[in-house]
Protein backbone atom coordinates (compact mmCIF):
# COMPACT_ATOMS: atom_id res chain seq x y z
CA UNK A 1 0.00 0.00 0.00
CA UNK A 2 1.48 3.39 -0.74
CA UNK A 3 2.03 5.98 1.62
CA UNK A 4 -1.10 8.43 0.51
CA UNK A 5 -3.04 5.53 0.90
CA UNK A 6 -2.21 4.93 4.36
CA UNK A 7 -2.01 8.70 5.25
CA UNK A 8 -5.53 8.90 3.64
CA UNK A 9 -6.88 6.08 5.97
CA UNK A 10 -5.10 8.28 9.33
CA UNK A 11 -6.92 10.87 8.28
CA UNK A 12 -10.21 9.39 8.03
CA UNK A 13 -9.58 7.92 11.52
CA UNK A 14 -7.90 10.82 13.06
CA UNK A 15 -10.01 13.81 11.59
CA UNK A 16 -12.41 13.42 9.36
CA UNK A 17 -14.76 10.72 12.00
CA UNK A 18 -13.94 13.10 15.35
CA UNK A 19 -14.91 16.48 13.69
CA UNK A 20 -17.82 14.37 11.75
CA UNK A 21 -18.94 13.12 15.42
CA UNK A 22 -17.83 15.44 18.00
CA UNK A 23 -17.84 19.14 16.31
CA UNK A 24 -20.52 18.43 13.96
CA UNK A 25 -22.66 15.06 14.65
CA UNK A 26 -24.05 14.81 11.15
CA UNK A 27 -27.31 13.37 10.70
CA UNK A 28 -28.35 11.30 7.95
CA UNK A 29 -31.77 10.35 6.30
CA UNK A 30 -31.75 8.04 3.53
CA UNK A 31 -27.99 6.76 4.38
CA UNK A 32 -29.63 3.14 2.21
CA UNK A 33 -29.40 5.37 -0.67
CA UNK A 34 -26.33 5.93 -1.26
CA UNK A 35 -24.21 4.04 -3.27
CA UNK A 36 -22.73 0.57 -2.39
CA UNK A 37 -20.25 0.10 -4.94
CA UNK A 38 -18.99 2.08 -7.97
CA UNK A 39 -18.95 3.77 -10.74
CA UNK A 40 -21.60 6.01 -9.52
CA UNK A 41 -22.09 10.05 -9.56
CA UNK A 42 -22.97 11.95 -5.50
CA UNK A 43 -24.28 15.45 -6.91
CA UNK A 44 -24.74 17.79 -3.38
CA UNK A 45 -25.86 21.47 -3.23
CA UNK A 46 -22.51 23.30 -1.08
CA UNK A 47 -21.99 25.97 1.28
CA UNK A 48 -18.90 25.15 2.82
CA UNK A 49 -15.45 23.71 2.54
CA UNK A 50 -16.90 20.84 5.12
CA UNK A 51 -19.55 19.65 2.52
CA UNK A 52 -16.52 17.45 0.82
CA UNK A 53 -15.53 16.14 4.49
CA UNK A 54 -19.08 15.31 5.08
CA UNK A 55 -19.96 13.96 2.12
CA UNK A 56 -16.73 11.75 2.33
CA UNK A 57 -17.14 10.77 6.19
CA UNK A 58 -20.98 9.36 4.59
CA UNK A 59 -19.41 6.67 2.51
CA UNK A 60 -17.93 3.60 3.92
CA UNK A 61 -14.59 3.23 4.62
CA UNK A 62 -14.20 0.31 2.30
CA UNK A 63 -14.74 2.82 -0.18
CA UNK A 64 -12.04 4.74 0.75
CA UNK A 65 -9.96 4.79 -2.41
CA UNK A 66 -12.52 5.32 -5.16
CA UNK A 67 -14.68 7.62 -3.43
CA UNK A 68 -13.00 10.87 -5.85
CA UNK A 69 -14.29 14.37 -4.88
CA UNK A 70 -14.49 16.91 -7.97
CA UNK A 71 -13.07 20.06 -7.42
CA UNK A 72 -12.12 22.92 -9.05
CA UNK A 73 -8.08 23.17 -9.99
CA UNK A 74 -7.92 26.56 -9.44
CA UNK A 75 -8.33 26.55 -6.53
CA UNK A 76 -7.13 23.40 -4.81
CA UNK A 77 -4.12 22.63 -6.65
CA UNK A 78 -3.21 26.72 -6.37
CA UNK A 79 -0.26 26.30 -3.69
CA UNK A 80 1.83 23.06 -3.73
CA UNK A 81 0.60 22.38 0.12
CA UNK A 82 -3.37 22.59 -1.14
CA UNK A 83 -2.15 20.46 -3.98
CA UNK A 84 -0.26 17.83 -1.93
CA UNK A 85 -3.42 17.58 0.59
CA UNK A 86 -6.04 17.98 -2.29
CA UNK A 87 -4.22 15.14 -4.02
CA UNK A 88 -3.25 12.66 -1.88
CA UNK A 89 -5.40 12.97 0.86
CA UNK A 90 -8.59 13.72 -0.27
CA UNK A 91 -8.25 12.03 -3.61
CA UNK A 92 -9.49 14.65 -5.50
CA UNK A 93 -10.05 14.48 -9.49
CA UNK A 94 -9.27 18.06 -10.51
CA UNK A 95 -11.25 20.12 -13.01
CA UNK A 96 -10.50 23.08 -15.29
CA UNK A 97 -13.37 25.17 -14.51
CA UNK A 98 -13.89 27.28 -17.84
CA UNK A 99 -12.03 24.72 -20.46
CA UNK A 100 -14.87 23.75 -22.21
CA UNK A 101 -14.51 27.48 -23.71
CA UNK A 102 -11.28 26.49 -25.09
CA UNK A 103 -12.02 23.47 -26.84
CA UNK A 104 -10.88 20.87 -24.43
CA UNK A 105 -13.01 17.97 -22.84
CA UNK A 106 -13.66 19.31 -19.22
CA UNK A 107 -14.95 15.92 -18.43
CA UNK A 108 -12.57 13.77 -19.70
CA UNK A 109 -10.88 13.29 -16.20
CA UNK A 110 -14.31 12.06 -14.74
CA UNK A 111 -15.34 9.82 -17.52
CA UNK A 112 -11.75 8.03 -16.93
CA UNK A 113 -12.77 7.49 -13.27
CA UNK A 114 -16.38 6.45 -13.54
CA UNK A 115 -14.46 3.98 -16.62
CA UNK A 116 -12.37 2.40 -13.48
CA UNK A 117 -15.89 2.30 -11.54
CA UNK A 118 -15.02 5.32 -8.89
CA UNK A 119 -17.79 7.24 -7.10
CA UNK A 120 -17.53 10.86 -7.99
CA UNK A 121 -18.66 13.32 -5.75
CA UNK A 122 -19.96 16.25 -7.59
CA UNK A 123 -21.20 20.11 -6.62
CA UNK A 124 -23.10 20.99 -9.38
CA UNK A 125 -23.60 24.49 -8.44
CA UNK A 126 -19.86 24.81 -9.14
CA UNK A 127 -19.23 27.15 -6.29
CA UNK A 128 -19.62 27.32 -2.86
CA UNK A 129 -21.75 30.88 -3.10
CA UNK A 130 -23.37 32.18 -0.47
CA UNK A 131 -24.27 30.27 2.65
CA UNK A 132 -27.23 27.86 2.79
CA UNK A 133 -28.44 29.35 -0.14
CA UNK A 134 -28.58 26.76 -3.07
CA UNK A 135 -27.32 28.63 -6.80
CA UNK A 136 -28.22 27.18 -10.11
CA UNK A 137 -26.46 23.47 -11.51
CA UNK A 138 -24.27 23.66 -14.43
CA UNK A 139 -24.53 20.87 -16.82
CA UNK A 140 -21.34 18.97 -16.69
CA UNK A 141 -23.39 16.09 -14.65
CA UNK A 142 -26.26 15.58 -17.08
CA UNK A 143 -23.45 15.39 -20.02
CA UNK A 144 -21.55 12.80 -17.99
CA UNK A 145 -25.40 10.89 -17.63
CA UNK A 146 -25.82 11.01 -21.07
CA UNK A 147 -22.02 9.59 -22.00
CA UNK A 148 -23.27 6.60 -19.26
CA UNK A 149 -26.88 6.39 -18.72
CA UNK A 150 -26.62 3.33 -16.53
CA UNK A 151 -24.96 5.02 -14.12
CA UNK A 152 -26.62 5.96 -11.04
CA UNK A 153 -26.98 9.86 -10.45
CA UNK A 154 -27.80 9.82 -6.43
CA UNK A 155 -29.05 13.32 -5.08
CA UNK A 156 -28.18 14.64 -1.48
CA UNK A 157 -29.02 17.45 0.49
CA UNK A 158 -26.62 19.13 2.56
CA UNK A 159 -27.35 21.89 5.51
CA UNK A 160 -25.66 23.60 8.04
CA UNK A 161 -22.20 23.27 6.97
CA UNK A 162 -22.80 26.73 5.47
CA UNK A 163 -23.62 27.91 9.17
CA UNK A 164 -20.92 25.69 10.99
CA UNK A 165 -17.90 27.21 8.06
CA UNK A 166 -19.11 29.68 5.75
CA UNK A 167 -17.04 30.59 3.05
CA UNK A 168 -14.28 33.44 4.02
CA UNK A 169 -14.08 31.84 7.65
CA UNK A 170 -11.73 29.84 8.86
CA UNK A 171 -12.88 29.44 12.12
CA UNK A 172 -15.64 26.18 12.44
CA UNK A 173 -18.05 26.81 14.88
CA UNK A 174 -20.18 23.34 15.78
CA UNK A 175 -23.29 23.04 14.26
CA UNK A 176 -25.21 19.58 13.36
CA UNK A 177 -25.23 19.08 9.87
CA UNK A 178 -28.41 17.19 7.94
CA UNK A 179 -27.49 15.23 5.21
CA UNK A 180 -30.50 14.06 3.09
CA UNK A 181 -29.93 11.01 0.43
CA UNK A 182 -32.25 10.85 -2.00
CA UNK A 183 -32.95 7.69 -4.86
CA UNK A 184 -31.29 7.69 -8.20
CA UNK A 185 -32.50 10.58 -10.60
CA UNK A 186 -33.28 8.64 -13.63
CA UNK A 187 -31.91 9.79 -17.04
CA UNK A 188 -34.13 11.94 -18.97
CA UNK A 189 -32.98 11.64 -22.34
CA UNK A 190 -32.65 15.42 -22.20
CA UNK A 191 -29.51 17.06 -20.67
CA UNK A 192 -30.88 20.85 -19.75
CA UNK A 193 -33.94 18.63 -18.65
CA UNK A 194 -31.87 16.31 -16.74
CA UNK A 195 -30.02 19.31 -14.86
CA UNK A 196 -33.29 20.96 -14.19
CA UNK A 197 -34.34 17.49 -12.52
CA UNK A 198 -31.49 17.39 -10.75
CA UNK A 199 -31.93 20.09 -9.21
CA UNK A 200 -35.40 19.98 -8.08
CA UNK A 201 -34.44 16.65 -6.59
CA UNK A 202 -32.17 18.15 -4.28
CA UNK A 203 -34.20 20.91 -2.97
CA UNK A 204 -36.77 18.26 -2.42
CA UNK A 205 -34.63 16.70 -0.05
CA UNK A 206 -33.58 20.06 1.76
CA UNK A 207 -37.53 21.22 1.68
CA UNK A 208 -38.43 18.98 4.75
CA UNK A 209 -35.26 20.99 6.77
CA UNK A 210 -36.17 24.22 8.71
CA UNK A 211 -33.94 27.02 8.20
CA UNK A 212 -30.55 27.95 8.86
CA UNK A 213 -30.16 31.47 9.32
CA UNK A 214 -32.50 34.31 10.26
CA UNK A 215 -31.63 36.71 7.06
CA UNK A 216 -32.48 34.30 4.35
CA UNK A 217 -34.01 35.99 1.58
CA UNK A 218 -37.10 33.56 -0.36
CA UNK B 1 -8.18 -0.79 43.81
CA UNK B 2 -9.72 0.81 46.42
CA UNK B 3 -13.28 2.37 45.31
CA UNK B 4 -13.47 5.57 46.94
CA UNK B 5 -17.45 6.17 47.22
CA UNK B 6 -19.46 6.16 50.25
CA UNK B 7 -21.81 3.01 50.99
CA UNK B 8 -24.26 5.39 50.77
CA UNK B 9 -23.90 6.24 47.25
CA UNK B 10 -22.90 2.67 45.98
CA UNK B 11 -26.39 1.92 47.43
CA UNK B 12 -28.20 4.48 45.71
CA UNK B 13 -26.61 3.65 43.02
CA UNK B 14 -27.83 0.12 42.81
CA UNK B 15 -31.41 1.63 43.53
CA UNK B 16 -31.40 4.21 40.95
CA UNK B 17 -30.24 1.23 38.23
CA UNK B 18 -33.07 -1.23 39.74
CA UNK B 19 -35.64 1.55 39.10
CA UNK B 20 -33.75 2.09 35.39
CA UNK B 21 -35.00 -1.37 34.95
CA UNK B 22 -38.35 -0.87 36.39
CA UNK B 23 -38.64 1.94 33.54
CA UNK B 24 -36.91 0.28 30.83
CA UNK B 25 -39.71 -2.61 30.84
CA UNK B 26 -42.41 -0.64 31.02
CA UNK B 27 -40.88 1.86 27.90
CA UNK B 28 -39.70 -1.60 26.44
CA UNK B 29 -43.28 -2.53 24.30
CA UNK B 30 -42.35 0.91 22.62
CA UNK B 31 -39.19 0.90 21.71
CA UNK B 32 -39.88 -0.11 18.25
CA UNK B 33 -42.01 3.38 17.54
CA UNK B 34 -39.11 4.59 19.90
CA UNK B 35 -41.39 6.13 22.02
CA UNK B 36 -40.70 9.61 23.83
CA UNK B 37 -40.09 7.42 27.44
CA UNK B 38 -38.36 4.93 25.97
CA UNK B 39 -35.81 7.64 24.60
CA UNK B 40 -35.92 9.19 27.67
CA UNK B 41 -35.19 5.55 29.41
CA UNK B 42 -32.24 4.81 26.85
CA UNK B 43 -30.64 8.33 27.90
CA UNK B 44 -30.87 7.98 31.52
CA UNK B 45 -28.81 4.44 31.32
CA UNK B 46 -26.05 6.66 29.43
CA UNK B 47 -25.76 9.58 32.35
CA UNK B 48 -26.76 6.67 34.80
CA UNK B 49 -23.68 4.25 33.67
CA UNK B 50 -21.18 6.99 32.78
CA UNK B 51 -21.74 8.36 36.10
CA UNK B 52 -21.49 5.10 38.01
CA UNK B 53 -17.81 5.08 36.28
CA UNK B 54 -16.85 8.71 37.02
CA UNK B 55 -17.99 8.94 39.58
CA UNK B 56 -15.19 6.97 41.34
CA UNK B 57 -12.80 8.37 39.32
CA UNK B 58 -11.52 12.10 40.01
CA UNK B 59 -14.25 14.56 40.51
CA UNK B 60 -13.12 16.53 36.98
CA UNK B 61 -14.62 13.89 35.45
CA UNK B 62 -17.76 13.76 35.79
CA UNK B 63 -17.81 17.60 36.00
CA UNK B 64 -16.54 17.25 32.04
CA UNK B 65 -18.59 14.56 31.18
CA UNK B 66 -21.38 17.63 32.02
CA UNK B 67 -19.43 19.89 30.25
CA UNK B 68 -19.90 17.64 27.28
CA UNK B 69 -23.45 17.08 27.77
CA UNK B 70 -23.89 21.44 27.95
CA UNK B 71 -21.66 21.40 24.58
CA UNK B 72 -24.32 18.58 22.87
CA UNK B 73 -27.15 20.20 23.85
CA UNK B 74 -25.52 24.43 23.11
CA UNK B 75 -24.72 22.80 19.98
CA UNK B 76 -28.23 21.41 19.15
CA UNK B 77 -29.96 24.92 20.31
CA UNK B 78 -27.25 27.04 18.16
CA UNK B 79 -28.16 24.49 15.15
CA UNK B 80 -32.24 24.47 15.76
CA UNK B 81 -32.29 28.41 16.02
CA UNK B 82 -31.72 30.48 12.69
CA UNK B 83 -29.01 32.97 13.13
CA UNK B 84 -27.38 35.49 11.52
CA UNK B 85 -24.75 35.02 8.97
CA UNK B 86 -23.01 38.17 11.16
CA UNK B 87 -22.88 36.02 14.37
CA UNK B 88 -20.21 33.28 13.27
CA UNK B 89 -17.70 34.32 15.67
CA UNK B 90 -20.44 35.64 18.07
CA UNK B 91 -21.19 31.69 18.38
CA UNK B 92 -17.99 30.57 19.10
CA UNK B 93 -17.30 33.00 21.95
CA UNK B 94 -20.51 31.54 23.51
CA UNK B 95 -18.73 28.22 23.01
CA UNK B 96 -15.79 29.01 24.51
CA UNK B 97 -17.84 29.83 27.62
CA UNK B 98 -18.53 26.44 28.22
CA UNK B 99 -14.72 25.11 28.96
CA UNK B 100 -15.07 28.15 31.11
CA UNK B 101 -17.50 27.51 33.17
CA UNK B 102 -17.10 24.13 34.16
CA UNK B 103 -13.51 24.85 34.41
CA UNK B 104 -14.76 27.63 37.15
CA UNK B 105 -16.94 24.04 38.33
CA UNK B 106 -13.92 21.97 38.85
CA UNK B 107 -11.90 24.21 40.76
CA UNK B 108 -14.83 25.25 42.97
CA UNK B 109 -14.82 28.67 42.41
CA UNK B 110 -18.47 29.72 43.76
CA UNK B 111 -18.27 33.18 42.51
CA UNK B 112 -17.14 32.88 39.03
CA UNK B 113 -19.59 30.01 38.47
CA UNK B 114 -22.54 31.91 39.68
CA UNK B 115 -21.90 35.04 37.38
CA UNK B 116 -19.61 33.95 34.63
CA UNK B 117 -22.56 33.23 32.62
CA UNK B 118 -25.43 35.54 33.34
CA UNK B 119 -23.00 38.95 33.56
CA UNK B 120 -19.72 38.56 31.59
CA UNK B 121 -21.18 36.36 29.06
CA UNK B 122 -24.31 38.76 29.01
CA UNK B 123 -22.09 41.31 28.60
CA UNK B 124 -19.41 40.52 26.14
CA UNK B 125 -21.56 38.58 23.68
CA UNK B 126 -23.74 41.93 22.45
CA UNK B 127 -20.19 43.69 22.45
CA UNK B 128 -18.62 41.14 20.39
CA UNK B 129 -22.31 41.16 18.03
CA UNK B 130 -21.64 45.00 17.89
CA UNK B 131 -18.05 44.81 16.86
CA UNK B 132 -19.42 42.58 14.04
CA UNK B 133 -21.59 45.67 13.15
CA UNK B 134 -24.70 43.92 12.17
CA UNK B 135 -27.57 45.92 13.59
CA UNK B 136 -30.63 44.00 11.64
CA UNK B 137 -32.25 41.33 14.42
CA UNK B 138 -29.80 42.52 17.06
CA UNK B 139 -31.95 42.08 19.92
CA UNK B 140 -33.35 38.52 18.65
CA UNK B 141 -29.64 37.30 18.03
CA UNK B 142 -28.65 38.56 21.53
CA UNK B 143 -31.19 37.38 23.44
CA UNK B 144 -31.51 33.38 21.68
CA UNK B 145 -27.68 33.20 21.86
CA UNK B 146 -27.80 34.19 25.66
CA UNK B 147 -30.99 31.83 26.30
CA UNK B 148 -29.72 28.90 25.12
CA UNK B 149 -26.19 29.22 27.00
CA UNK B 150 -28.17 30.12 30.15
CA UNK B 151 -30.26 27.11 29.60
CA UNK B 152 -27.77 23.99 28.19
CA UNK B 153 -24.51 25.34 30.10
CA UNK B 154 -25.33 27.98 33.18
CA UNK B 155 -28.88 26.03 34.45
CA UNK B 156 -26.85 22.24 33.52
CA UNK B 157 -23.42 23.26 35.12
CA UNK B 158 -25.51 23.56 38.45
CA UNK B 159 -25.98 19.28 38.63
CA UNK B 160 -21.98 19.31 38.31
CA UNK B 161 -21.34 21.96 40.94
CA UNK B 162 -22.66 20.00 43.65
CA UNK B 163 -19.40 17.63 43.01
CA UNK B 164 -17.23 20.76 44.19
CA UNK B 165 -19.43 21.59 46.85
CA UNK B 166 -16.97 20.77 50.27
CA UNK B 167 -17.47 17.21 51.77
CA UNK B 168 -18.67 18.58 55.22
CA UNK B 169 -22.18 19.94 54.38
CA UNK B 170 -23.14 16.50 53.53
CA UNK B 171 -21.19 14.07 56.08
CA UNK B 172 -23.39 11.11 54.83
CA UNK B 173 -22.66 10.65 51.19
CA UNK B 174 -20.71 14.08 49.90
CA UNK B 175 -21.36 15.90 46.52
CA UNK B 176 -21.70 12.48 44.74
CA UNK B 177 -24.73 11.95 47.41
CA UNK B 178 -26.18 15.20 46.19
CA UNK B 179 -25.75 14.79 42.68
CA UNK B 180 -27.17 11.20 42.59
CA UNK B 181 -30.15 12.23 44.65
CA UNK B 182 -31.05 15.33 42.27
CA UNK B 183 -30.78 12.44 39.24
CA UNK B 184 -33.03 10.28 41.20
CA UNK B 185 -35.45 12.80 42.18
CA UNK B 186 -35.75 14.22 38.58
CA UNK B 187 -35.94 10.44 36.87
CA UNK B 188 -38.85 9.32 39.07
CA UNK B 189 -40.31 12.75 38.50
CA UNK B 190 -40.11 11.98 34.68
CA UNK B 191 -41.21 8.14 34.77
CA UNK B 192 -43.92 9.26 37.19
CA UNK B 193 -45.55 12.28 35.35
CA UNK B 194 -45.77 9.89 32.54
CA UNK B 195 -47.04 6.77 34.02
CA UNK B 196 -49.68 8.16 36.11
CA UNK B 197 -50.50 10.47 32.98
CA UNK B 198 -50.97 7.39 30.90
CA UNK B 199 -52.69 5.54 33.76
CA UNK B 200 -54.73 8.52 35.14
CA UNK B 201 -54.68 11.62 32.46
CA UNK B 202 -57.85 13.76 31.60
CA UNK B 203 -57.76 16.78 32.13
CA UNK B 204 -54.74 18.85 30.03
CA UNK B 205 -52.39 21.24 31.43
CA UNK B 206 -50.99 23.37 28.57
CA UNK B 207 -52.95 21.73 25.58
CA UNK B 208 -51.35 24.32 23.20
CA UNK B 209 -47.57 23.75 23.95
CA UNK B 210 -47.62 19.85 25.29
CA UNK B 211 -51.22 17.70 24.53
CA UNK B 212 -50.11 15.37 26.27
CA UNK B 213 -49.85 16.74 29.47
CA UNK B 214 -52.33 16.32 32.03
CA UNK B 215 -52.99 17.45 35.19
CA UNK B 216 -53.67 13.95 36.56
CA UNK B 217 -50.15 12.88 35.44
CA UNK B 218 -49.04 15.97 36.92
CA UNK B 219 -50.19 15.74 40.11
CA UNK B 220 -49.15 12.17 40.46
CA UNK B 221 -45.81 12.89 39.81
CA UNK B 222 -45.46 15.34 41.97
CA UNK B 223 -46.98 12.85 44.90
CA UNK B 224 -44.68 9.78 43.60
CA UNK B 225 -41.35 12.39 43.62
CA UNK B 226 -42.17 14.30 46.92
CA UNK B 227 -41.94 10.26 48.38
CA UNK B 228 -39.17 9.19 47.08
CA UNK B 229 -37.42 12.69 47.71
CA UNK B 230 -38.43 11.79 51.60
CA UNK B 231 -37.58 8.46 51.86
CA UNK B 232 -34.29 8.73 49.99
CA UNK B 233 -33.16 12.21 51.31
CA UNK B 234 -31.41 10.21 55.20
CA UNK B 235 -29.27 7.87 52.76
CA UNK B 236 -27.78 11.02 50.46
CA UNK B 237 -28.43 14.37 51.55
CA UNK B 238 -28.23 16.21 55.26
CA UNK B 239 -32.20 17.08 54.75
CA UNK B 240 -34.91 16.82 57.31
CA UNK B 241 -37.85 14.80 55.88
CA UNK B 242 -40.02 18.17 55.81
CA UNK B 243 -37.16 19.96 53.93
CA UNK B 244 -37.00 16.57 51.92
CA UNK B 245 -40.62 16.39 50.87
CA UNK B 246 -40.78 20.61 49.95
CA UNK B 247 -37.65 20.10 47.60
CA UNK B 248 -39.29 17.01 46.34
CA UNK B 249 -42.76 18.91 45.54
CA UNK B 250 -40.06 21.83 44.14
CA UNK B 251 -38.52 19.44 41.91
CA UNK B 252 -41.39 17.67 40.35
CA UNK B 253 -43.29 21.11 39.50
CA UNK B 254 -39.38 22.19 37.60
CA UNK B 255 -39.39 18.97 35.89
CA UNK B 256 -42.23 19.66 34.54
CA UNK B 257 -41.67 23.38 33.97
CA UNK B 258 -38.54 22.14 31.85
CA UNK B 259 -40.17 19.65 29.88
CA UNK B 260 -43.39 22.08 28.87
CA UNK B 261 -40.36 24.62 28.16
CA UNK B 262 -38.56 22.86 25.56
CA UNK B 263 -41.38 21.76 24.23
CA UNK B 264 -42.47 25.52 23.79
CA UNK B 265 -39.27 25.90 22.01
CA UNK B 266 -39.71 23.10 19.61
CA UNK B 267 -43.00 24.59 18.69
CA UNK B 268 -41.57 27.89 18.07
CA UNK B 269 -39.24 25.97 16.19
CA UNK B 270 -42.06 24.08 13.87
CA UNK B 271 -40.51 20.96 15.07
CA UNK B 272 -43.72 19.62 15.93
CA UNK B 273 -45.67 20.33 13.53
CA UNK B 274 -43.74 18.98 11.04
CA UNK B 275 -44.68 15.50 12.27
CA UNK B 276 -41.91 13.42 13.21
CA UNK B 277 -38.70 14.75 14.76
CA UNK B 278 -35.94 14.97 12.84
CA UNK B 279 -33.42 12.28 13.98
CA UNK B 280 -30.68 13.85 16.07
CA UNK B 281 -33.01 16.94 16.82
CA UNK B 282 -34.95 15.24 19.59
CA UNK B 283 -31.75 14.60 21.23
CA UNK B 284 -29.57 15.85 23.76
CA UNK B 285 -32.09 19.07 24.39
CA UNK B 286 -35.06 17.05 24.80
CA UNK B 287 -33.50 14.75 27.25
CA UNK B 288 -32.13 16.73 30.10
CA UNK B 289 -34.98 19.22 29.58
CA UNK B 290 -36.03 18.89 32.92
CA UNK B 291 -32.74 18.58 34.71
CA UNK B 292 -32.13 22.19 33.09
CA UNK B 293 -34.60 23.48 35.82
CA UNK B 294 -34.77 21.15 38.54
CA UNK B 295 -30.32 21.06 38.87
CA UNK B 296 -30.37 25.10 39.03
CA UNK B 297 -33.11 25.06 41.87
CA UNK B 298 -31.81 21.79 43.69
CA UNK B 299 -28.46 23.07 44.22
CA UNK B 300 -29.55 27.04 45.49
CA UNK B 301 -31.92 25.18 47.64
CA UNK B 302 -29.37 22.83 49.56
CA UNK B 303 -26.82 25.58 48.99
CA UNK B 304 -28.80 27.65 51.00
CA UNK B 305 -29.89 25.77 53.66
CA UNK B 306 -26.81 23.90 54.25
CA UNK B 307 -23.31 25.37 52.92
Amino acid sequence: MTMSRWLRRLFALCVLRPVAIMMLGITVRGRENLPTSGPAIIVANHNSHLDTLVLLSLMPYRHIDIVRPVAAADYFLSNRYLAWFSLQILNILPLERGNAARGEDPLQESAAALDRGEILIVFPEGSRGAAEIMGKFKGGVARLKERYPSVPVIPVFLQGAGKALPRGEIVLVPVVVDAVVGTEVPWTGNRAQYTAEMESAVRALGASLPKVFDDEED
Amino acid sequence: MIIDIADNVAIALAAIMTLLFVATAIAWPQRKKKHELWLRTRTWWVIILLLAVSIVLPSWVPIALFGLISFLAFKEFVTLIPTRRADHRVLLWAYLSIPLQYYWVSIGWYGMFIIFIPVYIFLALPLRMVLAGETQGFIKAAGTVHWGLMIAVFSLSHAAFLLALPASGNPVAGGDGLLLYLLLLTEINDVGQYCSGKLLGKHKVVPKVSPNKTVEGLVGGVIITTLVAMLAAPYLTPLSWYEAGAIGFVLALAGFAGDVTISAVKRDLKLKDSGSLLPGHGGVLDRVDSLTFTAPLFFHIVYFLYY
